[in-house]
């Protein structure tokens, strides 16, 4: 087997896994849109916000404890105790339904029925203010998140693919498990829409606010449980990125890397946002080693995810599983 | 009281379509036209103009420009930072190609070339609609940036990939450089300011402007009644850019006077300008300026509260300033939904009748 | 902070009002945005010092030293805005930490006559005083960095580094740009293969990085990377089991905040550095006595003998001598920027000066001149120890190569002077 071959399938396996970590991002943004109609801006600042959190009870932090140093003159950190790590995340997730439930009654209950794009503006909004309080609440300083994820290169593959092909395939532990958690996720987020009750409203109320209104569908505990379930989306992709790279403001900045995926796969379709985040994972991963790293001085990946879902969009311009587009006069 | 038509008396079509219809409107406009020409440069110092004043000028003119595109034609776009990187490097190689040209004719130049590159990256925009569009305009963000960072000769192949601006005069007083006085550089964006806006608020009301309304407000519809959609859309692009590129020219030469594309022209000063057009009203002249001065001064004024008046931590502050940005925007959004403009709009009103309730 | 806000207002207002005449040195901090982690231990190191020196020594010959911190969020907007309001309070030396800051302060601090300080980062060119007659980046530039990197591993390999491949990994943008024409002319002159790969900002993705240099195999990775950027590559390169020892980051790429995302994977990882690293020093006792006993403390007080945050000592110690010698120099205790600027220019750091400052080895002795205001650039390099989660210092502060990096020097430096008709400041 030539060796260009080898790399190029290489890059490409790494590129599908790549696209799993941006599906999971754009996830939390579909959830929110299809149900909704709101692009919901501060979707990273989410993601940051839940690993915050997390790294904070895990580590038994005092939430604002720099601002109430700073008022009381005290000098408080920690609480001195260590959460497991799935009690932990328990607890983020009580403090995500939190969130969801104040963002609804304090935000978008006195939004109903604005365009679009005041509603994207609210969440403009609501990014600053989650950023600022996250800060506040846990301070800005890396924090090490480990809740156990094995780590590095997966000895089994890398020996089985250099026994066929002379060359190990490097894939990430993380990234495999990552691939599991996604498929679990959109698994259980499907059936979860299917085959119960509160899925079906879900279901209804994004296709019909008010006829789901008519048949006594709760338009307040939908959007609160959309929310909560874009604020548990939200939680995984924080922990899969920051298990990487530690939690950081960065972590915010992921959002960036869903947007093309969102735009590929469409704004209202989830199996599109994990169809979308393959192809843009593969697509700028092989682009980057095949064109851009040889011949344009590589970094072209940023750019090139955009430049590919703009190709798509030319010729399908709802997405590739977006709803279409009826235009009425 | 004071505010009101009555005794006022149009005896021409012109008189009555004018942009001031009411009297003591049209002289509070003429006063504050009057106070920031005659005035203001009198009265400010570095601080004043590099830390408030310019950022709020050139900040009012990409979001006059982002306007026309969102607010008026209804594209919305994220490639602003972009776009005002075209204009600062046009700017750059301008002002280092042709040394003996006058400023004012690099900043117009300036702002052409991105008009130019505007209408390209907006050739998707016959295709794509919607929070799509907006996505695919990032497509020109980061590709610009990228393309400003990778290719040499847009810095004139300096070691860092930053560009810096030299000296230039305009009727032989400097602009650019570091020898400048707080009130040359700020009469020399007030100048252009002034003029996006008559620009601007004259395209708008006039029937190019009437034309990307209707595109706006439905496109198939408009183009039923015979609006080309092509044209339509592209010129909006253009103008729109061309308040960008000048805004990006004068930012980079005037303003900051060395810059590095990816920190200075990144994808949150996409964001800013969106934000500033949308907090300050999306088809309102009044509303880009109201919205740039919001996120200008608001830090500025929450951050001398918070360090200097105060004494709080800095970090604190840096914070907190976050937390009441986000919660004024939401407050806002939530008490008028149509922005400052709007809000502006519905004190005139209130003004018109005062002090009587109806 | 342990201090009262209510109290800390108070006290802010009594000290506005009389006129102090005290020494002001600007804190162009950034505590917040992406960069936080790498700005908050410096901007407190950068203070500590000032308040230990005033509690110890009662200020700076006689007068009392104020550290006015002003954020900037690591945004060159902010950055103008900090600078143009605390010059107005007879700032003497800024440190604007910021690369972009620093480009766009240079002529404006030269026309306003303050001195700026770029330690270890900004325009490298500006070591070339006689061109950039207000900004000094002693002790040491990034190209000295990318040549001590070299020199480094010419000394682990004999001598000799033909046919070796050496791949460098940058931030995409001005700073982490600014090794590669001093690393192609070592390349030249070395033989080794030299491969670039730029990661564009943030840098939370680089697997194609990675997997290039697991498929390239290079001897060695050099990295100039910066916030985020940095502990996702550590992470990647233990991923593809890099060996660590063979990775070598610049300065900014070398604190405890890179490492430690990584755990015990990022045992062995080197970084190049200008001074010490550690809290063995005697100065770290009065800073515990005088300063976070006394409650004075900046920030928490968690990020002492941190690296960045002995960068921060380091740069407000450089400074601070700085300020003496200018008060020498002048023969008055309440100096003007303009004297501070001759101060700089005429500093002097001696082993035994250092000794006396209870900072002994801290960083080189070296002495600034006006042709010269990039100092030695001496290289040490240090390793990171994850068993005892600290960095040593393997390899002491040694000469970089500066035939190579002199001429590019004053290449870059003579096109600016040129560009903006700056006449000779030397003569």
């Amino acid at each position: 087997m030539p060796e260009q071959l080898a790399f190029t399938i290489e890059v490409f396996l790494n590129g599908l896994m790549a696209g799993v970590l941006y599906a999971l991002v754009a996830l939390g943004f579909v959830l929110i849109y299809k149900a909704s109609g709101i692009f919901n801006y501060a979707q990273g600042v989410m993601a940051l916000f839940a690993a915050l959190t997390l790294v904070g009870i895990m580590e038994g932090q005092v939430p604002f404890a720099h601002l109430i140093n700073a008022i009381l003159g005290t000098d408080v950190h920690h609480f001195g105790w260590h959460v497991p790590a799935f009690l932990a995340i328990g607890l983020t997730m009580v403090v995500m339904i939190v969130l969801a439930y104040l963002v609804q009654r304090f935000v978008f209950r006195y939004l109903v029925g604005q365009e679009p794009i005041i509603l994207f503006m609210a969440t403009i909004g609501l990014a600053y203010f989650m950023e600022g309080v996250g800060d506040l609440m846990w301070g800005s300083e890396i924090k090490t998140l480990d809740v156990g994820l094995p780590q590095g290169i997966n000895i089994a593959i890398d020996e089985t693919t250099y026994g066929w092909f002379g060359y190990g395939f490097f894939i990430d532990n993380l990234d495999i498990v990552a691939a599991i958690i996604a498929i679990l996720l959109v698994t259980g987020l499907v059936l979860f829409a299917q085959y119960t009750k509160q899925g079906r409203a879900m279901r209804a109320v994004a296709d019909d606010h008010q006829a789901a209104l008519s048949v006594g569908v709760s338009l307040n505990f939908i959007w609160i449980l959309v929310w909560s379930l874009a604020g548990f989306v939200a939680l995984v992709a924080g922990i899969m990125w920051g298990a990487k790279s530690g939690v950081q403001f960065s972590l915010s900045l992921i959002a960036l890397k869903a947007l093309p995926v969102l735009m590929l796969g469409g704004f209202t379709s989830i199996p599109g946002a994990i169809v979308g985040g393959l192809i843009i994972g593969v697509g700028e991963k092989l682009f980057e080693f095949l064109i851009g790293a040889p011949f344009l001085g590589g970094a072209t990946e940023n750019w090139f995810a955009y430049m590919l879902a703009l190709i798509f969009l030319v010729f399908r311009p709802q997405g590739l599983f977006g709803e279409k587009i009826i235009e009425r006069v | 009281m004071f505010y009101r038509e009555a005794g006022d008396f149009n005896t021409s079509y012109p008189e009555d379509s004018q942009t001031f219809p009411i009297k003591f409107d049209r002289w509070r406009y003429y006063a504050v036209l009057f106070v920031a020409i005659f005035v203001i440069p009198f009265l400010i110092n570095d601080y004043w103009v590099n830390s408030i004043f310019l950022p709020f000028l050139i900040y009012s003119i990409a979001a006059i420009g982002l306007n026309i595109l969102v607010g008026y034609c209804g594209q919305v776009s994220l490639g602003t930072g972009g776009f005002m990187a075209v204009g600062a490097y046009a700017c750059y190689k301008l002002m280092t190609s042709f040394p003996d040209l006058s400023m004012v004719v690099h900043v117009l130049l300036a702002g052409g070339i991105t008009a130019g590159v505007g209408v390209l990256f907006g050739l998707p925009s016959l295709r794509i609609k919607g929070f799509y569009l907006a996505v695919a305009t990032l497509a020109a963000q980061f590709f610009l940036v990228w393309l400003f960072n990778r290719v040499p000769w847009f810095y004139n192949y300096s070691a860092s990939g930053q560009i810096s601006a030299p000296e230039r005069t305009f009727l032989g007083v400097n602009i650019t450089g570091s020898n400048t006085d707080a009130w040359a550089t700020y009469l020399f964006c007030l100048f252009f300011v002034i003029l996006s806006a008559y620009i601007a608020r004259n395209l708008t009301r006039g029937s190019v402007g009437r034309k990307w309304m209707a595109i706006r407000d439905m496109d198939i519809a408009a183009e039923i009644i015979g609006v080309n959609p092509l044209r339509a859309k592209l010129t909006a692009f253009a103008v729109s850019s061309f308040f960008v590129g000048i805004s990006g020219a004068l930012f980079f030469s005037v303003y900051l006077g060395a810059v590095e594309v990816g920190e200075a022209f990144g994808i949150t000063k996409s964001f800013l300008v969106l934000f500033m057009i949308i907090i300050g009203g999306l088809g309102s002249i009044f509303g880009s300026f109201a919205g740039a001065a919001f996120l200008v001064l608001l830090p500025v004024a929450l951050k001398i509260i918070g360090v200097d008046w105060l004494g709080w931590p800095t970090d604190i502050v840096a914070h907190l300033q976050l937390v009441v940005v986000g919660a004024l925007i939401i407050i806002f959004l939530i008490a008028e939904p149509h922005g400052l403009a709007q809000l502006w709009r519905v004190a005139k009103e209130k003004l018109r009748l005062w002090p009587f309730p109806h | 902070m342990k201090y009262k806000l209510g109290t800390a207002a108070v006290a802010a207002l009594m000290a506005a009002s009389p006129v102090m005449a005290d020494l002001v040195f600007p804190s162009l901090s950034y505590r917040t945005g992406p960069y936080a982690a790498g700005g908050i231990p410096f901007a407190d190191g950068y203070a500590d010092y000032f308040s230990m020196i005033n509690a110890r020594d009662g200020g700076i010959g006689g007068v009392a030293a104020r550290v006015l911190e002003c954020e900037t969020g690591y945004n060159t907007e902010k950055g103008v805005e900090c600078y143009e309001s605390t010059k107005g309070e007879g700032a003497l030396v800024y440190q604007p930490l910021s690369t972009g800051i620093t480009y766009q302060l240079i002529p404006k601090t030269t026309a306003d006559n303050i001195p700026m300080h770029t330690m270890g980062y900004g325009r490298t060119s500006a070591a070339n005083g006689d061109v950039f007659s207000h900004t000094f980046n002693y002790p040491a530039n990034y190209w000295n960095g990318a040549s001590g990197a070299i020199s480094y591993l010419l000394n682990e390999n004999g001598g000799d580094l033909k046919g070796k491949k050496i791949a460098l990994v940058y931030h995409n943008s001005a700073y982490g740009k600014e090794p590669i024409r001093t690393l192609e002319e070592l390349a030249a002159k070395h033989g080794f293969e030299l491969s670039l790969l730029p990661v564009d900002h943030p840098g939370q993705e680089q697997k194609s990085q990675w997997l290039q240099i697991r498929r390239d195999r290079p001897d060695n990775v050099i990295m100039y990377g910066w916030g985020v950027m940095n502990q996702v590559a550590i992470q990647e390169a233990a991923n593809i089991r890099f060996p660590m020892e063979n990775f070598i980051g610049i300065w900014w790429s070398g604190s405890e905040n890179d490492v430690l995302p990584a755990g015990a994977a990022a045992n062995g990882y080197k970084a190049l550095t200008f001074h010490a690293v550690g809290d063995d020093f005697p100065v770290f006792a009065d800073i515990q006595k005088h300063v976070v006993d006394a409650g004075n403390a900046a920030g928490a007080g968690d990020q002492i003998g941190t690296v960045l945050y002995n960068r921060g000592l380091y740069a407000a110690m450089l400074a601070a001598e700085a300020a003496r010698t200018a008060q020498g120099i002048h023969g008055t205790a309440d100096i003007t920027p303009a004297m501070m600027r001759d101060g700089m220019e005429a500093l002097e750091i001696t082993e035994a000066r250092m000794t006396e400052l209870g900072m002994p080895n801290f960083g080189p002795s070296f002495n600034v001149s006006c042709a010269n205001h990039g100092g030695p650039g001496l290289i040490g390099v240090t390793q990171w120890d994850a068993g005892a989660s600290e960095w040593k210092l393997i390899s002491n502060f040694a000469a970089t190569d500066m035939d190579v990096i002199q001429p590019l020097i004053d290449a870059d430096s003579g096109s600016y002077a040129t560009e903006n008709n700056i006449a000779s400041n030397c003569k």
